[in-house]
């Protein structure tokens, strides 16, 4: 089987002494072995929460994954218990943050956390450790690597640091590895390194990657399929391609009508009015109505359903008249 | 406003080292580098944040270090700051109102009258109901707090306001509000930006004149369209070769930029890039390369040319 991941109607609620906080809301979409899916929003859309459900890492209280199923393999993860899933997590499934100075332990050397991930993998003995991780450091381009395993996180830049998480989430051969604004806190020509490496890694080792991230830029480079999400649901999912020629959701389009771009030239962006909704009020119909230039009535009242435009191309709207098979999109 | 030569040593870092340009009234100066390249230390300078060690910084032609008291006063007044983190750069024990009228209470001699006047001017100016002058700053959005950055910014009518990343904190959908309501206000005000940011289409929209630094060197500077379509020095074409695509069919094989911007406390011989610099020569790690004019308002450091 090509599938590897398939998140089913995954809801996670936090519930707060202010109401309930519904983060993710209904999210679907699958992942194939070696694919790169992105998943992009901007802050509190629900896409760190999403890649948090699937880790199963929600705490709990106030959050709680409500509803849904997540398969790995054709295993529901949700249905697993707390050991088995520590099985999962770490091993099958990897995680790399946004802000690596964080996410490295500071009183570790690189090579004890380095060897902390190896033994997860389970197939190299404990004389091999060593060398085990000097190669991964290796793997992600090092200099030095038999040097660096002995540094501390804080002796070494902000983009070898990111590499070595790269390195210590590759260390288990996961299957799958998230990866929530990895390069945010990177300067420009270091994240394109560190994507560039990231895109070798894998094609190497064929591993799922899911990309999540707020720039779109990313997604056009990283990403053969993407879901755009927007208070706790995803509008819109498709090729990546269909994203940026042909967007069908009314927020997919106006923000790539709002993003200035280097290769053209504009008179004036056109910005989407008002802000995103605040997550604790229950909204009835669609979430982006408010913002929306061709909202219909039918919207402010009544949630949008799921429409197929083209193949592996869906949206979460009501005035999918105005988008004919092959036309270009709402502008 | 003028600027010449001049330098800052914290220490033993030359945090920025030998930087010339000058920005037009009434105009859009950008300036872009990753971290560590002195940007952020240029606009504490000419904030009077920090005090330049070498050089000579000329605002309407008087030098800095000559102003009087009036002079000085007057500067308080003519350059104001935006800075990136709208949330930090508000007091939140203060009403909007109250954070807004400050700079004009401290630098004027006005009546309450005047002030309310003034304010509810200037929030209009940024597209807030001035209905909402008495709410405290945890009550707006990032991209609403940012607009009472700027109205905090406008009351005393500066002829200048520096910018460190304004926008880079906010949500994406909020950018393009926030980058066409500068353009409108520098239109209608004839306000100078000193616009420092890391993101280059983002630059080039805001930008009429554009400045490249690196580890505390101006390398390039000129008219914002021809520094993007030119991109002389070989960091300014890595600089653009790392930008993100704005589409997936224009990903460009780009020349990666290997290894990492060294310390500040012991950068390289001669030139500053010729580590990383693939068009290296010899004389490159011998000599730095002065700033040089050649084009019209064009200027690069580099031996290459």
């Amino acid at each position: 089987m090509d599938e590897l991941l398939r998140v089913k109607n995954l809801k996670t609620h936090f519930f707060t002494k202010y109401g309930v906080v519904k983060a993710v809301d209904g999210v679907s979409f699958s992942l194939n072995k070696g694919e790169t899916f992105g998943i992009v929003g901007e802050s509190g859309c629900g896409k760190s929460i999403t890649a948090l459900s699937i880790l199963r890492l929600i705490q709990e209280p106030p959050g709680r994954i409500v509803d849904g199923e997540i398969f790995l393999e054709g295993q529901d993860l949700l249905k697993l218990d707390k050991k088995q899933m520590r099985r999962v997590r770490g091993k099958k499934i990897s995680m790399i943050l946004q802000d690596p100075l964080s996410s490295l332990n500071p009183v570790f050397t690189i090579g004890s956390q380095l060897i902390e991930a190896i033994r997860i993998e389970n197939h190299t003995k404990p004389s091999g450790y060593w060398e085990k991780a000097r190669k991964l450091l290796e793997m992600v381009q090092i200099p030095s690597p038999a040097v660096r395993l002995k540094n501390w996180p804080h002796q070494l830049s902000g983009g070898m640091r990111q590499r070595i998480v790269g390195a210590i989430s590759l260390a288990s051969k996961p299957q799958l590895l998230i990866a929530d604004e990895p390069t945010t806190a990177l300067d420009a020509t270091i994240q394109v390194q560190f994507l560039r490496l990231l895109r070798e890694l894998q094609e190497k080792t064929q591993v799922g990657l899911i990309i999540i991230t707020h720039d779109f830029g990313i997604i056009a480079r990283m990403c053969q399929r993407a879901a755009v999400m927007y208070a706790g649901k995803i509008v819109e999912i498709g090729p990546v391609k269909e994203l940026f020629d042909r967007p069908a959701h009314p927020y997919t389009a106006g923000l790539m009508r709002s993003l200035p771009k280097l290769e053209e030239t504009v008179e004036r962006l056109v910005s989407i009015p008002g802000q995103p909704p605040p997550l604790d009020v229950e909204i009835k119909g669609c979430g982006f109505y408010d913002r929306c230039d061709v909202g219909l009535e039918l919207c402010a009242n009544k949630k949008p359903p799921v429409v197929n435009i083209n193949p592996g191309h869906e949206v979460r709207c009501w005035n999918t008249q105005r988008i004919e098979k092959g036309s270009k999109g709402c502008q | 406003m003028n600027g010449a030569v001049f330098q800052k040593t914290i220490g033993h870092i030359r945090a920025i080292d030998d930087v010339s340009f000058s920005l037009d009234e009434g105009k859009t100066f950008g300036l872009v580098g990753e971290s560590g390249c002195g940007k952020s230390t240029v606009a504490k300078v000419i904030l009077q944040l920090e005090k330049a060690t070498a050089g000579k910084i000329l605002f309407r032609g008087k030098d800095m270090a000559t102003f009087t008291r009036d002079d000085q006063k007057a500067y308080h007044s003519a350059v104001q700051a935006v800075f990136q983190d709208p949330t930090s750069s508000l007091n939140p024990r203060m009403r909007v109102c109250d954070i807004i009228a400050e700079p004009l209470i401290i630098n004027h001699k006005v009546t309450s009258a005047q002030v309310k006047e003034q304010v509810a001017l200037v929030l209009d100016k940024v597209g807030i109901s001035s209905q909402r002058a008495n709410c405290f700053p945890h009550e707006f959005s990032g991209g609403q707090r940012q607009r009472i950055a700027m109205a905090r910014a406008l009351t005393v009518q500066p002829n200048l306001i520096v910018m460190d990343e304004p926008i880079s904190a906010l949500d994406v959908s909020i950018q393009a509000q926030i980058m066409n309501l500068l353009r409108d206000l520098q239109e209608e005000l004839n306000i100078a930006y000193l616009f420092i940011a890391h993101d280059l289409a983002t630059v080039k929209y805001m930008s009429h004149q554009l400045g490249v630094m690196y580890l505390g060197k101006l390398l390039e500077h000129g008219p914002a369209e021809q520094v993007i379509r030119r991109r002389l020095h070989p960091y300014t074409q890595a600089l653009f070769a790392a930008a993100m695509p704005s589409h997936p069919d224009l990903i460009k094989d780009e020349v990666v930029l290997t290894g990492e911007v060294p310390s500040a406390f012991n950068p390289p011989s001669g030139c500053r890039f010729h580590p990383r610099c693939t068009r290296a020569m010899a004389v490159c790690s011998e000599t730095e390369p002065e700033l040089k004019e050649i084009d019209s308002q064009y200027n690069v450091a580099c031996h290459l040319y």
